[in-house]
């Protein structure tokens, strides 16, 4: 009996010994601390990362030869360099470097140190590499057209014919950040110029240094007082990797993290009401599309990929489930950027489908596999096209696998139909029309892997017109070359051009001054105050 | 001749006495070597069947095919898989199992920092688990078919049945949300973060070493309910055991007669009966632990509690195989060594265990 008292005793003690010590934290005044899921952290070498999260901290903790800032983001401006020529053959680049820029260690940024960055990101041949060998460098010449003329001028040559523009974009990219050279071959092992040292480390000039990546637990950032701006308001920014979104919102709720970066609608819905909580929602420039396989012999038909688009509840989906998070876009240009067109002629018709599909051959439809991904928003959409498609007499057998799972069957082109997204890689209308729009080689060994050559779509000719828009000088006529392209590509191409994305960013009531951008390049943390 | 005869005896008995734990010792490095080599066997050849690319996972979706390439072949992943795999057993035969693609960092080296954590969290459920669970089965064994045994068989069974992924958020709504008496997800308070120097990596232990109160207490309010719910799982396993074992002992006949020399029913209940209940309860207990470390996966997710689950269940979504497999051998030992605690333990608690040795 008497132990069964103190049993009993005990279990009603033990939680309350912790009730006294218990934890309103609100996170301290100087600091963020941020939810995310992390597990997709692999490096910080800007030469290396390729990955969301680490783009959007090397968006703080590294500054970039050119870059958008947060005060306009639609505006490419100078950031280790202050002004910029170019050749008249639009082959020579001169940049002139800000003055008085010091690394976080003390050091000057000097020419040579955005130099070497930029050679490093060739030389080592890592994921972001393919950004620069578009200009006509490589290994072996990336020395002698990427150099310092002196301490605060750089000068380099391309080789390929290139607008200025989107040259000028690829120096905006994460890869085009100054790394200080000292710092980094200083920690050099086996000839890797740093970039070991760098996956964890920092030896940058932007607003914030990286403290300390704690892989599947925390990335660190502290305010660098000698950043070219100023230091910013926030001290530390800390972001704790929450793996599950429910959790998420509770830390958010009980203000144990400032801004919850995962929550999903039925996650954010409750919350509407709380006054302590904001919720906010930002465009970002992801697309989302229905990719065919055209050597499946459907698909080969242009009538029936025109059928499949008259299958998606485009508004449906957007009106209810997607809400919040997407924009209808049928066009392969997120709104926001240069060239991009309000372009969406298709919308759910059953009965014009099927009309397409009787004139194609198949007036009962077909059977096609749809791999798609197993998490939301992804499923959400896939079962919404497989009931659509279903109307025209479609018969989707829906595969839902892992994302990696997925890439791996549509790189291998083993697909009938998957559900994707893409992500441009910079902020210039090239990125997106060199992979919907380009494919010249569809053997089984190209150099690159577009996502027309992924879906079997061989348009040498489109390919040449989306290289000719890539060297196109004239900003109005390149506009309109693109416009084009998009109108082609939605309306003959293997695509089901469905959606842009959005960010929905939930912060506690007192966090402003952070937004995400149509990028990770454009998540400032400097401008955050609360 | 007495002489000649104490000599021999005495060279019988010290190579007899030494070729026995010898032999029992190369019995068991041989079993263990067994178990690893089909350990690492099956958890590499389930790891290059997974259709995610590895090498996707290092240089991304957009990466030129040449520089895809090279990655490929400097991780190896260019040769057969036969061939990989011996590599693999060689690198391992020399300590080395390899390099994360996440962390970057020795596998070794990685484990090291999350096993601690995943240690710190079962030490406490499993302790949690024994001291609840084996008095309530002795309890339900005493009372069986009451009102308590009803109670406590409800209790376990709740236990067992319920997913922990639903009740590590029902137990973070009520404790953490809603009743403010733990502190939330993760291991320590972003404030808190960094002050300890890890010594043993166990956070609680490291701050009392160091003499840093608060940051024990901080430490100890998150661990608290994550251990008390693995702790309630592993309690539910260890009373529904105990329940069973005790009732097999109060049938027997010396619970009769010590009962009817007029010994306290208290002191042949726990005493007597549970006393020999004891090798069982050992090996049960040493399974629960291996559960509480391997079963660790969903609730380190809930509770983004970085330790070995969250490592493994990232590594394999990501195919970090070095990693997976470096997890999958940690766990491995770990339930090697369990078992050989176990059977050094039984003689402490069994008599009969002694003799036989």
């Amino acid at each position: 009996m008497s132990t069964r008292l103190r049993l009993a005793a005990l279990a009603v003690a033990l939680p309350l010994a912790f009730g006294s010590s218990a934890v309103f934290a609100a996170t301290p005044k100087d600091t963020i601390v941020m939810g995310w899921q992390l597990d997709g952290v692999l490096t910080f070498d800007p030469a290396e990362s390729y990955e969301i999260a680490t783009q959007e901290f090397g968006t703080n903790i590294y500054d970039r030869l050119t870059r958008y800032e947060a005060e306009d983001p639609s505006k490419l401006v100078g950031g280790v360099a202050e002004s910029w020529t170019i050749s008249p053959d639009a082959k020579t680049f001169t940049f002139k470097l800000r003055p008085n820029q010091k690394f976080a260690s003390g050091s000057p940024v000097t020419a040579d140190d955005m130099a070497w960055s930029l050679q490093r990101v060739v030389i080592l041949d890592k994921a972001p590499a393919f950004l620069f060998t578009q200009l006509g460098w490589n290994k072996d010449n990336v020395k002698t057209l990427v150099q310092a003329t002196d301490p605060s001028t750089l000068t380099f040559k391309i080789t390929e014919d290139l607008a200025p523009s989107l040259v000028l974009n690829l120096m905006s990219t994460y890869a085009a950040s100054v790394v200080e050279k000292k710092v980094a071959m200083a920690n050099e092992v086996n000839g890797d110029l740093g970039n070991s040292w760098l996956k964890s480390h920092s030896a940058a000039s932007g607003p914030y240094t990286l403290v300390s990546w704690k892989p599947d637990e925390s990335v660190t950032l502290e305010a660098n007082p000698l950043y070219h701006m100023g230091a910013p308001h926030m001290k530390r920014i800390v972001i704790r990797h929450i793996p599950e979104p429910s959790t998420q919102r509770l830390l958010l709720e009980k203000g144990d993290i400032d801004i919850a970066r995962d929550l999903t609608p039925d996650q954010l819905k409750p919350m509407e009401g709380n006054k302590d909580i904001k919720i906010e929602s930002f465009p970002a420039a992801n697309t989302y599309y229905l990719g065919m396989n055209m050597s499946e012999e459907h698909m080969k038909n242009p009538k029936v990929r025109e059928a499949m688009k008259y299958l998606v509840d485009y508004q449906g989906l957007v009106n209810t489930v997607l809400k919040g998070r997407f924009i209808v876009q049928e066009a392969f240009l997120p709104v926001g950027f240069l060239g991009a067109i309000a372009y969406n002629p298709y919308k759910l018709d059953v009965a014009k489908a099927k009309a397409l599909l009787a004139e194609a051959g198949y007036p009962n439809g077909f059977e096609l596999e749809f791999t798609a991904p197993n998490t939301s928003p992804w499923t959400d959409i896939s079962q919404s096209v497989q009931q659509t498609m279903a109307q025209g007499g479609i018969k989707l057998k829906l595969v839902q696998v892992e994302l990696k799972q997925e890439l791996a069957i549509f790189r291998g082109r083993k697909h009938q139909l998957v559900l994707n997204s893409w992500a441009p890689d910079y902020f210039d209308p090239h990125s997106n029309a060199d992979t919907f729009a380009h494919n010249d080689d569809d053997g089984d060994t190209p150099k690159i892997k577009p996502l027309a050559w992924r879906t079997h779509w061989y348009i040498p000719e489109m390919t040449k017109i989306t290289l000719a828009a890539a060297k196109e000088v004239d900003t109005e006529k390149r506009k309109a070359m693109y416009a084009d392209l998009q109108k082609k590509v939605t309306d003959d191409g293997p695509f089901v051009i469905m959606f842009q994305n959005a960010n929905q960013v939930a912060m506690r009531a007192d966090v402003k001054g952070f937004k995400t951008g149509l990028f990770e390049d454009f998540n400032f943390y400097r401008t955050i105050t609360k | 001749m007495p002489a000649v005869r104490v000599a021999t005896v005495a060279e019988d008995g010290w190579v007899g006495r030494l070729a026995r734990p010898i032999r029992r010792l190369g019995r068991l490095l041989f079993s263990v070597a067994l178990t690893f080599l089909g350990l690492t066997c099956v958890t590499f050849f389930i790891g290059r069947v997974i259709p995610i690319d590895p090498v996707l996972a290092i240089v991304g979706d957009k990466a030129s095919i040449a520089t895809y390439n090279k990655v490929k072949i400097e991780i190896g992943l260019d040769q057969p898989i036969p061939v990989q795999y011996w590599r693999y057993l060689v690198k391992i035969v020399h300590g080395d199992f390899g390099n994360s693609i996440i962390t970057s960092e020795p596998v070794l080296h990685d484990l090291m920092h999350v096993f601690p954590a995943t240690l710190e969290l079962s030490v406490l459920a499993l302790i949690i688990g024994v001291v609840f669970g084996i008095p309530l089965g002795v309890l339900a064994a005493t009372h069986r078919g009451r009102w308590q045994d009803q109670v406590i068989r409800f209790v376990s069974l709740l236990g067992y049945s319920m997913p922990v992924f639903w009740l590590g958020l029902v137990g973070l709504l009520a404790f953490y949300a809603e009743l403010g008496w733990v502190a939330g997800p993760g291991r320590i308070d972003v404030s808190y973060d960094d002050i300890v120097h890890p010594v043993t990596g166990l956070l609680t232990l490291d701050s009392l070493i160091e003499g840093e109160d608060e940051v024990f207490w901080n430490a100890l309010s998150h661990l608290i309910l994550p251990a008390s719910i693995l702790g309630y799982l592993s309690l539910a396993y260890v009373a529904r055991m105990t329940r069973s074992f005790m009732l097999a002992q109060l049938k027997q006949e010396y619970v009769l007669a010590t009962l009817a020399k007029g010994l306290s029913p208290f002191r042949v209940v726990w005493v007597h009966a549970l006393g020999n209940v004891w090798v069982q309860l050992v090996t049960v207990i040493a399974l629960t632990f291996g559960n509480l470390l391997e079963g660790a996966v969903l609730t380190e997710t809930v509770f983004a509690w970085p330790g070995l689950g969250l490592y493994m269940k990232n590594s394999l979504f990501n195919a970090d195989l070095n990693a997976v497999l470096g997890g999958t051998m940690l766990v491995g030992v770990v339930y090697i060594g369990l078992n050989m605690l176990s059977d050094l333990v039984y003689p402490l608690v069994d008599p009969r265990a002694r003799e036989q040795r």
